[in-house]
């Protein structure tokens, strides 16, 4: 009655939220006097999978389908299921994402299980099975009881911090039957940019507005990003202008970050648009309005000028 | 072309969220409730793909009557009928059981719903539905074109975003930039008085989690201003004080 965990590949390597995902999972199963199996989907070679064991699960099941390259949440959903039904697992655990969210949606009907999504803490077993999740996108957490005998726990970024240990996971194939109902979408095009720090999975964001005035002065944006290691981000205006694609836009009615420190520059800090960063561990906020709202929810702010600031801030840390 | 569009009634954005009795219940004192901003893109997708393919747009919530202004304004924006199932929707399984137990009895095309809902923020009610009625559902979808028997469409995926092709019946969670929010008009907000609203009893009630109480996230300390002449000591800060880099 292992805690399994579904652990997301990016070309091949583990992301590094499904690691805390795996740490978190064999931390419910040390409370639960059990052991962590990890299920992984795709394609990775053993060294990779093995090293699931240095976030503490103690097995890996590969499922790796040539049918299953593609990401494909109603699949993934059914080999999870699968793999739950031969570990005897009720709980699942996962890390919050794209691919994550419509597996768990299709797994959690499947297997009539209570989901928990955006979960921050550890659960609470002293009085049933209690998790404290995030809601109101960031503005309060609610208490939650999962009532149903199967639980699914869809972990936010930066719940916990791994600590890896010298130890390696037994890697077992896992290929269960699949069904044809879950093959039926066709992909006709695929643009991801790659080479590039991913923004949900960042520890780092440097994110920017409309006081950037173009889309033509990103270069000291992503001058900034690129010295740090970080993924870029923008405001909503600046994605419906198309400034900047979709996928960096922040906020209320974009991606939810939570990484350990969050640079907005020439942001105003519309209560839209922090509901999507006010997890973030650090806040910095650059704008050259000293009454720009963001200024009450940062923790370090510059009254300044972005096309002064910037620069010399990247400069900086070159330096370091 | 039979759409159904399925809606959340939640507090408005700009929302300060507090709780009442000893943190157990959501402080509903001055909010202001808006359909689900998500909801809102596929309602208006709804209803222009209705303006060219024809058909009709019914819209599903599943609430109390407090619910009631969020429905009608769908209905002023476009939509023909209404269906509110009568209950407290506490839990994503059973609101997902409730749109199935309706989409079973009538033979929707499209069944369309928010990305997420911007109280709970689960993301899971259209992968839920999908399950229970044995049909493929997609999310985040930012276009949707219907060609025919064919649904084209493109979704977000980390990183950039995929386009894809399936057949009809689909379910799917909308964002931005699927179609342009609308506003209701004059004619709109009139006939939506004698559209039909019809309000059903839930099906079962089965829940799978409940809410024991909520808690307020602790505020930030005070923001500490660095001179724009000193810049650079930001950068020495994050490394020795805020250990972030
Ligand atoms: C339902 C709803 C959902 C929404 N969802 C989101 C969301 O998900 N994400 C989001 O971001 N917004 C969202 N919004 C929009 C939000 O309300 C704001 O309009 C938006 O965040 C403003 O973007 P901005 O800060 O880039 O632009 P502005 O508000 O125009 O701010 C630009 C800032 O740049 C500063 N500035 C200008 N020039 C310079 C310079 N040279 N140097 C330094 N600073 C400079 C200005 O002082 C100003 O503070 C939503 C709104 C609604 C109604
Ligand atoms: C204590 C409490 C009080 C609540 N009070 C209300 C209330 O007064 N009114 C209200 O509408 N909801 C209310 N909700 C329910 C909440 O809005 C969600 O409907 C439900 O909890 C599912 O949340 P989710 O975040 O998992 O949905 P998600 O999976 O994030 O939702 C995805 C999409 O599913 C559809 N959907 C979700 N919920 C509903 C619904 N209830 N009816 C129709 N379509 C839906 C929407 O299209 C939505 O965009 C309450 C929830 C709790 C816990």
């Amino acid at each position: 009655m292992s805690v399994l965990i579904f652990a997301e590949l990016d070309e091949g390597k583990l992301k590094g939220s499904s690691k805390e995902a795996i740490y978190y999972g064999s931390k419910v199963a040390e409370s639960l006097g059990t052991a962590a199996t990890a299920i992984v989907i795709g394609q990775a070679d053993s060294a990779e999978l093995a090293a699931a064991g240095r976030f503490g699960a103690a097995k890996v099941l590969h499922a790796a389908d040539s049918k299953l390259t593609e990401a494909n949440g109603m699949a993934y959903a059914s080999v999870v299921a699968a793999a739950a039904e031969q570990e005897g697992s009720t709980v699942v655990v996962l890390a919050k994402s794209s691919l994550g969210d419509a597996m768990a949606a299709r797994l959690a009907g499947k297997l009539r299980a209570g989901l928990a999504a955006n979960v921050v803490d550890l659960p609470n077993l002293s009085n049933g099975f209690r998790v404290k999740r995030s809601i109101y996108t960031g503005k309060a957490f609610a208490e939650t009881e999962l009532t149903a005998d199967k639980k699914i726990l869809a972990i936010k970024k930066n719940t916990i911090t791994p600590e890896e240990k010298e130890a390696t996971a037994n890697v077992e194939a896992f290929s269960p039957a699949l069904n044809d109902s879950d093959f039926v979408l066709k992909v006709t095009n695929t643009e991801k940019a790659t080479g590039d720090v991913l923004l949900p999975e960042a520890n780092l964001v440097v994110s920017a507005g409309r006081g950037l005035k173009g889309p033509e002065n990103w270069g000291i944006v992503e001058d900034l990003a690129k010295a740090l290691g970080a993924a870029t981000a923008c405001s909503k205006p600046v994605s419906d202008l198309d400034w900047r694609p979709h996928h960096e836009h922040v906020g209320q009615t974009g991606i939810k970050i939570s990484p350990n420190l969050y640079i907005a520059a020439g942001i105003s800090g519309a209560i839209q648009h922090l509901a999507g960063v006010n997890s973030s561990k650090v806040i910095v906020v650059i704008n050259k309005d000293p009454e720009a709202p963001f200024f009450k929810s940062a923790d370090y702010g510059i009254v300044g000028d972005v096309f002064d600031i910037l620069p010399r801030l990247t400069k900086a840390v070159k330096a370091l | 072309m039979k759409i159904l569009v399925c809606v959340t009634s939640v507090p408005d954005t700009t929302t300060k969220i507090t709780f009442t009795d000893n943190n157990t219940r959501f402080n509903k004192a001055g909010v202001q409730f808006i359909t689900g901003p998500y909801d809102d893109y596929a309602l208006a997708r709804a209803v222009e793909l209705k303006e060219k393919l024809g058909g009709t747009v019914t819209v599903l919530n599943v609430g109390s009557a407090d619910s009631d202004p969020v429905i009608r304004k769908c209905l002023a924006i476009g939509a023909d009928d209404a269906i509110r199932v009568d209950a407290e929707p506490t839990d994503a399984f059973f609101v997902a059981e409730q749109i199935a137990a309706i989409a079973k009895q009538n033979s929707y095309d499209l069944i369309l719903m928010g990305r997420e809902s911007i109280d709970y923020n689960g993301g899971q009610v259209h992968g839920i539905v999908g399950e229970l009625l044995g049909m493929p559902s997609i999310s985040p979808v930012m276009q949707l074109d219907i060609d025919g028997s064919t649904a084209k469409l493109t979704r977000e995926i980390e990183g950039g975003k995929q386009e894809l092709e399936a057949q009809l019946p689909l379910i799917l969670g909308c964002q931005e930039p699927i179609a342009e929010w609308k506003i209701p008009n004059m004619r709109g907000i009139m006939t939506a008085r004698t559209k039909p609203l019809n309000v059903i009893p839930p099906a079962g009630n089965d829940t799978l989690t409940q809410v024991v109480g909520y808690e307020l996230p602790p505020a930030r300390g005070s923001v500490k201003m660095i001179p724009a002449e000193e810049a650079e000591t930001l950068i020495r800060l994050l490394r020795t004080e805020a250990k972030v880099i």
